[in-house]
């Protein structure tokens, strides 16, 4: 029997269409828009101004305070200036926007394709570069990683779990990373091993990805102290907590964090990235992102220069099609919705969801039945039917009583909702309702 | 950019289970028809006049009241109120004059549902109402029993009374058990459904079929009906042990009076039971009690509508105290 987490969850359809498709190199587009704010915390603060030539891996933005990081310019080229455009978020944002003239990277990047195996830089040195190299968390949640792997004081890290999950509907990126650059990831495992000084790690791949259960278990046998384990499919094991219970058993305490067990947890995505960092010194300026949807013609895996526009990745997976009614970043569960296709793909796009119409209406909300589905769906252990009519009312003590803050926004009760209610908009409602509270 | 189109913005999540409210009901619609084709043979045209009676009043003042009283969308076409009319008619003998069961479909619908502002708010089982209420005010037609006809569909039905009854009145005039026990219908037809009672509650293969059904479509689980059933069992069978010349079989309890279809059907109705597992076994664990207590020292030969309203009412109470256990909480 796979291991996976107790508690809630749901089986949405996968329609993993990419997930054959062989990473491709998307082609340097002529103008990149690189925001300053593409991580959790505070934005980073311009370091180049108009008319600057930079090279690919030119720092451009350096970190403005503790939780804040380094951005690179993803080509080599002229900045033009810094702007403010819409970009995933919905919002205008500042971003530095650069014309690019031919491909020249920065001299101390590792251009070679040579696999590096040795590691040679000790612990503090890891966590300097990784800041140096604008490193965050891949999966979406976009956290500088350096802080991640600096164990507070007090705490013991004691198991390092890889998310090699990808619990997402569509989204490919991670699986064909995975599949590309096994033995990269592995080392890159063992850098953040020695960042972190901890002897193990866990690779949790759910196995509809059995390609990669099959190969990690090969690619293992190179190392030390790195274990693949298979996990159920079940939506939202991506989710740290969730993640660390499936793996490791252990329930990190409610309102704590992954630290507080001793685990410290990254996406595979990131991993890589540390692996580029520290053994080529190339810092963050590309990633990968799926180019998917149900009417899509050509389903692709990008890798992408950071500040492309998602309208030419989306014309290079065949165009837009006809009856396009939204654009997500992300997947469909915990994706964003943005307005406009000329927003820049950031860090922490994993994927490019295109829906047809049909699929976008939602549909009419229906009195709630109590059938307790979202009651079981959740995997926090909250009762979002009732929040949801706190919310409603605006009652600041039922929304606390019920827990309202420890809702990690995975879906699930809308999902399952067989009134169709919207029960994750009106939590994030109730958080809003708490959070103006908490500053009176 | 000359076409700029601005493309729609929602929250997440961006996919949805295509589970409705609709699908959930006629999916229990479906697993009734099994009990249905029973009490046709059964009762005849009787019980499908009756059934076909109690649907359409149902479903008519439903649409009366929201049209002209709530004045609220359609909500007819959900198929709760097709369910409610089902269930009521399933609950009533098949000799019951029609105008009657009309007038337990406005009770069930006028008061016990749309008063309270329609589907999802009500906090008793509409069907049950309506029964209750038609057993409180016409004590006598509710309690004579046609004899199932098997198959003879235009036949008279000759009436009376259901095994429980039996049993009740035997025992008051001093009989033995195995005098009474002498009249009493054999197991097969108990399971077959060959015996006297409400139109819906005589098979007990047939509502098991339904249960099955509506298990494996996930409208309900396990938890309510088999706790119901283990209680009733249980302390039927401790009195049984106690003193087996006054109190009958658990077999005899569990296949007769209306339990299966009250354990499988009326008290799995999603708006008027718990949300949590645990609340769920309690509120079955109750139902059990009062049921027994009710056949055991009441007035009523049945019970088992009384215990699921008295625990429909304690359902607040239950999901308060039986709150699903947070991720990460101390045990
Ligand atoms: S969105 Fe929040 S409340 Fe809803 S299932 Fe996920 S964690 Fe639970
Ligand atoms: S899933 Fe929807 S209908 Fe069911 S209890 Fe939750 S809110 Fe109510």
């Amino acid at each position: 029997m796979l291991h996976t987490f107790p508690k809630g969850g749901i089986h949405p359809p996968e329609n993993k269409f990419a997930a054959s498709q062989p990473i491709e190199v998307l082609s340097v587009p002529d103008i990149v828009y690189i925001p300053i704010s593409q991580h959790l915390g505070v934005p980073a603060k311009p370091i180049v101004k108009r008319g600057d030539a930079v090279k690919i891996g030119t720092p451009i933005a350096e970190a403005a305070g503790f939780v804040s990081t380094f951005i690179h310019s993803s080509v080599a080229g002229v900045v033009d200036k810094i702007d403010k455009i819409t970009c995933a978020s919905g919002f205008p944002q500042d971003v530095i926007v650069i014309k690019t003239s031919e491909d020249v990277w920065e001299d101390s990047i590792d251009t070679s394709p040579d696999f590096v195996k040795e590691i040679t830089l000790n612990s503090e040195e890891i966590r300097a570069r990784v800041l140096q190299s604008g490193i965050v968390g891949m999966g979406g949640a976009t956290f500088p990683s350096h802080i991640k792997y600096q164990v507070p004081e007090g705490k013991q890290a004691t198991a390092l779990i890889i998310n090699g999950v990808e619990c997402e509907p569509y989204l490919t990126a991670d699986h064909r990373l995975m599949l590309e650059k096994a033995r990269e990831i592995c080392v890159g495992i063992e850098i953040i091993k020695t960042a972190i000084s901890v002897s193990h790690a866990y690779i949790g791949i759910e196995n509809n990805k059995p390609d990669a259960i099959e190969l990690f278990g090969t690619v293992v046998k190179e190392f030390q102290g790195i274990s693949v384990v298979p996990l159920q499919v079940k939506y939202p094991q991506g989710g740290e907590k969730q993640l660390i219970k499936a793996v490791t058993g252990k329930e990190v305490p409610a309102g704590g964090l992954p630290i507080d067990v001793g685990a410290i947890v990254n996406n595979v995505g990131t991993v890589y990235a540390v692996y580029e960092a520290v053994q080529k010194n190339k810092p963050l300026y590309e990633r990968i992102v799926t180019v998917t949807g149900k009417h899509v013609t050509e389903h692709k895996n990008f890798l992408v220069r950071i500040g492309t526009p998602i309208q030419n990745l989306i014309d290079a997976a065949g165009g837009m099609p006809e009856d396009t009614e939204k654009i997500i970043s992300g997947g469909p569960m915990m994706g964003k919705a943005i307005p406009f296709p000329q927003a820049p793909v950031t860090k922490g796009t994993s994927g490019i969801l295109l829906v047809p119409s049909l699929e976008s209406q939602r549909q009419n909300m229906e009195s709630c039945i109590r059938c307790g589905k979202c009651v079981s769906a959740c995997c926090v252990g909250l009762e979002p039917y009732i929040i949801m009519t706190f919310a409603e009312r605006g009652l600041v003590d039922e929304l606390l009583d019920y827990q309202v803050m420890q809702c990690i926004e995975c879906g699930s009760c809308s999902y399952v909702c067989p009134a169709h209610r919207p029960l994750l908009d009106f939590i994030r409602l109730g958080k809003q309702i708490v959070r103006k509270q908490d500053k009176k | 950019m000359n076409s700029v189109k601005k493309f729609t913005v929602s929250p997440s999540p961006h996919i949805h289970s295509g589970e409705s409210v609709q699908k959930i009901m006629y999916g229990v619609l479906y697993a009734l028809i099994p009990a249905f084709l029973v009490s046709v043979y059964a009762f005849g045209f009787d019980a499908l006049l009756i059934t076909f009676t109690a649907v359409v009043s149902c479903v008519l003042f439903e649409w009366l009241i929201q049209r002209y009283v709530l004045r609220g969308k359609n909500t007819i076409l959900d198929g709760s109120a097709v369910i409610t009319g089902v269930l009521l008619a399933f609950n009533v003998p098949s000799s019951l004059p029609l105008w009657m069961i009309v007038v337990g479909s406005l009770v069930a619908i006028g008061v016990a549902k749309m008063s309270f502002g329609g589907l999802g708010k009500n906090p008793f089982n509409p069907a049950l109402v309506g029964r209750v209420f038609l057993l409180m005010s016409f004590p006598a037609h509710m309690t004579q029993w046609p004899k199932p006809m098997m198959g003879k569909f235009f036949a008279d039905a000759v009436t009376g009374p259901t095994p429980l009854a039996v049993i009740k009145e035997g025992i008051a005039k001093g009989n033995s058990m195995t005098e009474i026990m002498a009249e009493f219908p054999n197991i097969s037809d108990l399971l077959l459904g060959f015996i006297g009672g409400s139109i819906g509650e005589i098979s007990a293969i047939a509502i098991i079929i339904g249960g099955i059904y509506m298990l494996y479509k996930k409208i309900i689980t396990w938890h309510i009906p088999v706790s119901i059933l283990a209680t009733i069992a249980l302390f039927s069978a401790v009195l049984h042990l106690v003193d087996m010349n006054v109190y009958i079989s658990p077999l005899y309890h569990i296949l007769t009076g209306g339990v299966l279809l009250g354990a499988v059907f009326m008290a799995t109705d999603m708006v008027t039971s718990p949300m949590t597992n645990k609340g769920m076994l309690l509120y079955g664990f109750g139902i059990g009690v009062i049921t027994i207590a009710i056949r055991t020292f009441g007035a009523y030969p049945e019970g088992i509508s009384f215990a699921i309203l008295i625990m429909n009412a304690c359902v607040p109470l239950i999901n308060k105290s039986f709150r699903p256990k947070m991720f990460g909480e101390k045990k």
